[in-house]
């Protein structure tokens, strides 16, 4: 399977064109698709005609960026106008949007081809797209198991080839999560990096969209379209935003790397522990310093993501009420009872599970118990982070304690679940950038390798994650379904 | 930890069953019961974080931008008269 960047040198000498690489998509997607289950809806209608103007444009030398001609796969979480969007909710199943996402504009002006909306859990909610109220996607590396989530349409369709990029979001690891558990590249920009504008809200203090993508090179080139400030969201942050495949340089030399002793010991699994103490001893032979570091707090990071994030849910779902979009339970009296029925019919168990929780932790008499004591245990994480940082550049960790879970394993066990996001969730509670690479194999499914980096340094992160790629294979690999 | 379930549910404008009742409250109990934890914290004078990276209000010219796509507004919602949206009624 072809990354975009080896697909963009061959639309521009003209090996191929870009309806002929849509419709190797679609073939793939024909093959593959009914196993997978990655997409909520696909244009293929729309796809071709988007190709062909991309073709015209390359034919034309007009403005031909490194997406044009480009399959892409949108998380159905981001607003695409005239297109429904449903946030894979049965609340939002006949929303179409009047409006694109600011990323989508961006995506659509650098002429990508939009082959679908990915599936998701429910709003964003879940590590495993079990969640989705549509239905579930399978893990293209063996469909018992499930791809990770939220962003699990997306992660599935790239390792699938069911699309060439993919765009992600992710509150407590929901683009990180997924790509390890599909053997891709994914990566959580930091907090105000990329526009969060037409992206639906789940925590607005969490929330960040970044690419799923087959290799570092390809999430340099998607990060490169999609970031940057946005009057429109106050707050994507107004500072200039470099040329992120300058940073894709082979050599770490010196690189200060810090291994986060709290993420490679108890509750994350063996085969995790050792694929991430050789990609460390990688780098260490490719002239990192390897600096162990210790972040006791992370031990407080479930629990305190946990309450933080459905009280910010349970605030910004409360305009799902059936007044001006989305769905309406039929036959109600007044009002309250409208408000009742519709959000019971539309939400699934998950979601209604952290409106609650987030509604109770910011009630009356439990808010300071809660809540406000959560946001404090967030300054203890973040300040973790600072001191790490203060000697090192980069810090590494496992994406997830485990590979890829059996489909329904943790369904009944939110707990458990949770649990799960041990490794990401800090990370969004500091609002640092992060990426996910493959840096393993474990009885066929992947694992992946956690690189944090500071605040608006993207660029180290790709640095060392593009050195660490370029020295081992494990991007290469195919789930054996798409030879199949 | 007992918690009022239909008190939340109540709050949150959710409709649920009784089914739902007893497993939210049985789920609902053992997350927060595993939020104990940060009880072991000290953190009577720590600062509290809402955004982790430093924001500010963002003010800006008060001006009018209409909005040209109105149809496609109404176009979703669930009941509309004369380009409102139609609820039951709330006065009587």
């Amino acid at each position: 399977m072809k990354t975009a960047h080896e697909l963009h040198s061959q639309l521009t000498s003209k090996k191929v064109s870009s309806v002929e690489l849509t419709e190797a998509v679609f073939t793939q997607i024909d093959k593959t698709e009914n196993k997978v289950r990655a997409y909520v809806s696909i244009n293929k209608e729309a796809a071709l005609k988007e190709a062909k103007a991309a073709d015209q444009r390359i034919k034309n030398n007009d403005n031909v960026t490194p997406l044009t001609g480009i399959p892409i796969a949108i998380k159905d979480n981001m607003c695409t106008r005239g297109v429904l969007t449903t946030c894979s909710s049965k609340i939002l199943a006949n929303y179409i949007p009047p409006y694109d996402a600011t990323i989508v504009t961006k995506i659509k002006e650098a002429g990508a081809v939009i082959i679908g909306k990915a599936n998701m859990d429910e709003f964003a909610m879940g590590s495993s797209t079990e969640n989705s109220g549509l239905h579930p996607t399978f893990n293209p590396w063996d469909i018992e198991t499930v791809p990770g989530g939220s962003s699990g349409g997306s992660a599935a369709a790239v390792a699938a080839g069911e699309a060439v990029l993919a765009t992600g979001s992710d509150t407590g690891g929901s683009i990180r999560q997924p790509a390890s558990f599909c053997g891709v590249v994914g990566f959580k920009p930091t907090y105000g990096r990329v526009s969060r504008y037409g992206l639906v809200a789940f925590a607005s203090s969490l929330d960040q969209i970044g690419p799923l993508t087959k290799d570092v090179t390809d999430s340099a080139i998607l990060l490169n379209t999609i970031a940057g400030y946005d009057p429109k969201d106050s707050t994507s942050v107004n500072i200039p935003v470099p040329d992120y495949r300058k940073a894709l340089v082979d050599n770490v030399k010196k690189l200060k790397v810090g291994v986060i002793k709290e993420l490679l010991g108890k509750g994350i699994d063996k085969t995790i522990q050792e694929s991430v103490n050789k990609a460390t001893a990688k780098l260490k032979e490719l002239g990192a310093d390897i600096i162990e570091v210790s972040l006791p707090s992370f031990e407080y990071a479930v629990a305190t993501y946990y309450l933080i994030a459905p009280a910010e849910a349970s605030s910004n779902l409360a305009r799902y009420d059936g007044v001006k979009f989305g769905h309406r339970a039929k036959e109600a009296k007044d009002l309250l009872t409208m408000y009742y029925k519709t959000r019971a019919e539309g939400f699934g168990a998950e979601v209604k599970r952290r409106i609650m929780l987030g509604t109770y932790a910011l009630s009356a008499g439990y808010y300071d118990a809660y809540y406000l004591k959560a946001l404090k245990v967030r300054t203890l994480i973040k300040q973790d982070f600072d001191k790490a940082f203060k000697r090192c550049d980069v810090l590494v960790s496992p994406t997830s304690p485990s590979v890829a879970f059996k489909v329904g394993e943790k369904k009944d066990d939110p707990l458990a679940m949770y649990m799960a996001d041990i490794a990401t969730i800090p990370v969004n509670l500091a609002g640092l950038p992060a990426i996910s690479v493959p840096c393993g194999i474990s009885n066929g499914l992947p694992i992946g390798l956690q690189i944090i980096g500071k605040a608006f340094d993207e660029e180290t992160i790709l640095h060392a994650a593009f050195t660490y790629e370029q020295n081992t294979q494990w991007h290469k690999k195919n789930p054996p379904l798409i030879n199949s | 930890m007992k918690i009022n379930v239909e008190h939340v549910a109540k709050l949150a404008r959710l409709g649920i069953t009784p089914a739902e009742k007893e497993m939210f409250g049985r789920q609902l109990s053992a997350i927060l019961e595993y939020a104990e934890i940060l009880n072991k914290l000290d953190i009577d004078k720590v600062p509290p974080t809402s955004h982790a990276i430093p924001m500010k209000n963002v003010l800006r010219e008060d001006k009018v931008v209409s909005f040209k796509n109105t149809k496609e507004i109404m176009a979703n919602a669930p009941e509309e008269e004369e380009n409102m949206f139609k609820v039951p009624r709330i006065v009587e």
